[in-house]
């Protein structure tokens, strides 16, 4: 087991190298640093000097991969591409556009996101696995077509429909929950309901569809069959046996996406004016704040190979046959 | 002078390969079957019809011209030829597309939706609802016979409609009788009790659906803005159909762009095995694990540096446009292969034991043959079901990716971009709705009937699903 891991875990480094040289590429080599500084400056009437200075100010005054005019050690590691790439490997992001430190800014972020995502999660993992029970209970009647048939709508809805429906409804019509914001502590509940509650609501068409037909799949299997021969109710059967196998595949989906947690949701953080890492790399999005945009790049992908490997690992604790090598 | 943007030749050899493989799959039997059975669908028939509204509307707007000018002196231009691009949509809509307000009016409004200022004869000023340019013009007195013009209007839309609708069944069902040899109202009930193969009473509902809220609108938009204008007073019906373009192009050259790589390196990975399999395989871990929205972010902010920093790389702003919406699409295409590539290669592991292929190595038939001749055919079924299957997620995920900005240039008229300039709106007073819900409706439309498609075809094609059938059949027979 941990030999697996540990090999698990050199397998990654490849991949995490193989994210940093396309994001080096695509930041430093498709457009140059010039081009960046004179985006940021204004595409008109920018100076070579204001460009050199707006370099200088965020080091991308170095050569890209190799430094001849240092000495030592330093022809390689005073390149943009050390400063720049390598250090993301150790966590040090530099620093935003504004001045910022960008590791100190995801620390403090990171909180409001996960208060929100790991209550969204939950939830809505419990209701679309009740819903797709429900409608597996009820197979081939009325009620399984049309709850189909509602997920089907409901997933053809934009989620940005069930944000800005239900910010309308629920805070400016109601007035149950202030519209956006946020606050520490105690307080933080009022804020966090309603964006919980729409990201639940926005994902229940598809989850439950998909549910559904794993769990139709595994009905129709023969120790199925061979448990109802037993006697057992329904109930029994689609509790302890369906659901314990047909967890198998709601695991690779689910876990995956643990680690991702902490980046957060990107609408929903924006529109409810959340201060969590989702509206930070928005915010860098639209401020065309490259350094915030390739560390959050670098720490999504962390955070996916992480998820694989946890998936992985939830596989032996579900599924006596899997066994790690 | 007709344009043909980037987009639009695409769009052109989307449809040219759609024909093609029309003839290509009627002429054999075994694929026409799994078609047929998309055909008895009539969830998947009634979605198709649909569809091919929107795709026509789509169509219409890809043929591109740039208008002449009219020798206006003081006006010339290089070639003579005004700098604005235009679709044959344009064309039809013109009064919708030239009929623009001051600002925000309501559906169906006869007045501005905001107070002005306006002096009175006596030199006195007061604050009205001022009148609309276009949005009821015609009346004599708004007051009184709005309501008489408005009910008069959807009337004779609704008599068009049954009309059209009437003829057109009364077209298929004479072309049936006759191939049919049945008399017209055997054939008749035949259509509407659903005893034919291909699902016929669904088409025809649907477009008899389809035209009873169009004729309305059609006869009604002759002299009023039926969804209302926006803040700069464009008509919102206009740009909703505007938009049906860009969520096509999107959902359509996004797969298309990818599907050549998709399907040649997952099968080359299958079958070839060792190394390669293990580039290709790391290749794809590697662009998956990027979370997609933030590629997708780095790689178009990326491209809008390239564009602004060469502003003459592009002749007109519309060709700017279209080079943005091109390159989401292609940026969109790199993101989403792996999932594809992954079954691919999974599908050709399983292939390459089986014995035909076998067989053919034994013939000694090159790699490239077998790939080409004997495994592709038997995977073009996952490849269908992912063309469709992507199309819907999309055309949502542009509404989302142009809110945060990195979605298709900002003057491209498009579902996202709707949503974004239309969003603050709710938290006006009073609330301005009817943009947003014009969008979100035909959007959801669109999305809705591409699902409900995209399932019948995978349950014609999927041969899980397939087994299943077959499976109930046999159980059937036995009880």
């Amino acid at each position: 087991m941990l030999a697996y891991i540990i090999r698990r875990l050199l397998y990654a480094i490849p991949i995490l190298i193989g994210v940093n040289l396309l994001t080096f590429t695509l930041f430093f080599v498709v457009n140059t640093p010039d081009d960046m500084a004179r985006m940021q400056l204004g595409i008109k009437r920018v100076t070579p000097e204001a460009i050199q200075k707006w370099k200088a100010e965020r080091g991308y005054d170095k050569p890209l991969l190799y430094n001849g005019t240092a000495e030592g050690a330093g022809k390689i590691t005073r390149t943009i591409f050390f400063e720049k790439s390598v250090k993301l490997f150790v966590f040090d992001f530099g620093r935003a556009d504004d001045g910022r430190d960008i590791g100190h800014e995801i620390r403090m972020r990171m909180g409001p996101s996960l208060a929100i995502a790991v209550p969204a999660f939950i939830l809505g993992l419990f209701v679309t696995i009740s819903f797709a029970l429900l409608l597996a209970f009820f197979r081939a009647t009325y009620l399984d077509f049309w709850g189909v048939v509602m997920c089907v709508a409901m997933m053809s809805i934009s989620s940005l429909f069930y944000i800005i429906g239900g910010q309308y409804l629920v805070s400016k019509v109601w007035h149950l929950v202030p519209i956006s914001g946020y606050a520490g502590g105690l307080d933080a509940g009022r804020f966090l309901l309603l964006p919980v509650l729409i990201s639940v609501v926005a994902g229940i068409g598809s989850s439950t569809r998909w549910y559904r037909t794993i769990f139709l799949e595994e009905i129709g299997k023969d120790y199925v069959r061979t448990a109802r021969a037993k006697g057992l109710s329904e109930m029994a059967v689609l509790f302890r046996h369906v659901l314990k196998n047909a967890m198998i595949p709601i695991l690779t989906g689910a876990v995956v996406v643990i680690p991702l947690l902490f980046m957060g949701s990107l609408l929903i953080e924006s529109f409810f004016g959340i201060p969590g890492l989702g509206s930070y790399t928005i915010d860098a999005i639209n401020a065309q704040d490259f350094a915030v945009v390739r560390s959050m790049v670098f720490i999504g992908s962390v955070l996916y190979i992480a998820g694989l490997l946890l998936t992985d690992l939830s596989y032996t604790l579900v599924d006596p046959r899997v066994r790690l090598q | 002078m007709p344009i043909i943007l980037w987009t639009d030749a695409l769009v052109f050899l989307l449809v040219a390969c759609a024909i093609g493989a029309g003839f290509y799959v009627n002429r054999r039997e075994y694929l026409l079957a799994s078609w047929r059975r998309v055909g008895e669908s009539r969830a998947g028939m009634a979605s198709l019809t649909v569809l091919a509204a929107f795709i026509a509307v789509g169509l219409l707007d890809s043929l591109h011209y740039r208008p002449r000018l009219d020798d206006v002196p003081g006006r010339t231009t290089a070639n003579g030829y005004g700098s604005e691009v235009r679709s044959a949509l344009d064309a039809l809509l013109q009064p919708l597309r030239s009929g623009t307000e001051k600002t925000y009016s309501a559906p169906l409004a006869t007045h501005l939706y905001a107070k002005e200022t306006v002096e009175l004869p006596d030199g006195s000023q007061t604050r009205v609802f001022p009148r609309l340019q276009h949005g009821g013009a015609h009346l004599e007195n708004p007051e009184q016979d709005w309501g008489k013009d408005v009910a008069a209007r959807t009337v004779q839309g609704l008599a068009l409609a049954v009309l059209a609708a009437l003829t057109f069944s009364a077209i298929v069902v004479q072309a049936a009788a006759l191939r049919w040899g049945l008399g017209w109202q055997a054939t008749w009930r035949r259509i509407w009790r659903g005893e034919t193969q291909f699902a016929w009473n669904a088409v025809l509902a649907a477009l008899a659906v389809l035209m009873l809220l169009a004729g309305p609108v059609i006869s009604l938009a002759g002299g009023y803005h039926v969804f209302g204008t926006d803040k700069v007073g464009q008509d919102v019906l206009y740009l909703t159909l505007k938009s049906i373009r860009t969520g096509l192009v999107i959902g359509t050259i996004t797969t298309l762009s990818m599907l050549p790589f998709a399907v040649a390196l997952g099968i080359v990975a299958g079958y070839r095995g060792g190394w390669i399999d293990d580039l290709i395989q790391y290749l794809y871990t590697t662009l998956n694990s990027i979370p997609s929205v933030l590629l997708i972010a780095a790689s178009v902010l990326m491209v809008q540096v390239a564009i602004d920093t060469h502003p003459d790389w592009f002749a007109t702003a519309a060709q700017r446009a279209d080079a943005r919406l091109l390159a989401l699409c292609l940026i969109l295409g790199v993101t989403s292969w792996t999932g594809l590539c992954r079954l691919l290669r999974a599908e050709t592991l399983k292939l390459r034991e089986l014995e035909y292929v076998q067989a053919a190595q034994a013939f000694g038939a090159s790699a490239s043959r077998i790939m080409g001749r004997h495994i592709l055919p038997n995977v073009m079924h996952i490849v269908l079901i992912a063309v469709v299957m992507d199309f819907s997620g999309l055309v949502l995920a542009e509404a989302v990716l142009s809110y945060i900005g990195i979605g298709v240039d900002p003057s491209t008229i498009s579902f996202g971009t709707m949503i974004n300039t239309a969003r603050l709106e709710l938290a006006r007073e009073p609330v301005v709705w009817w943009s947003l819900i014009a969008a979100f409706a035909f959007m959801f439309v669109l999305v809705l009937a591409a699902n409900l498609f995209s399932d019948a075809v995978r349950d014609a094609f999927d041969p899980r699903v397939a087994g299943r059938r077959v499976a109930a059949v046999a159980q059937e027979k036995a009880a």
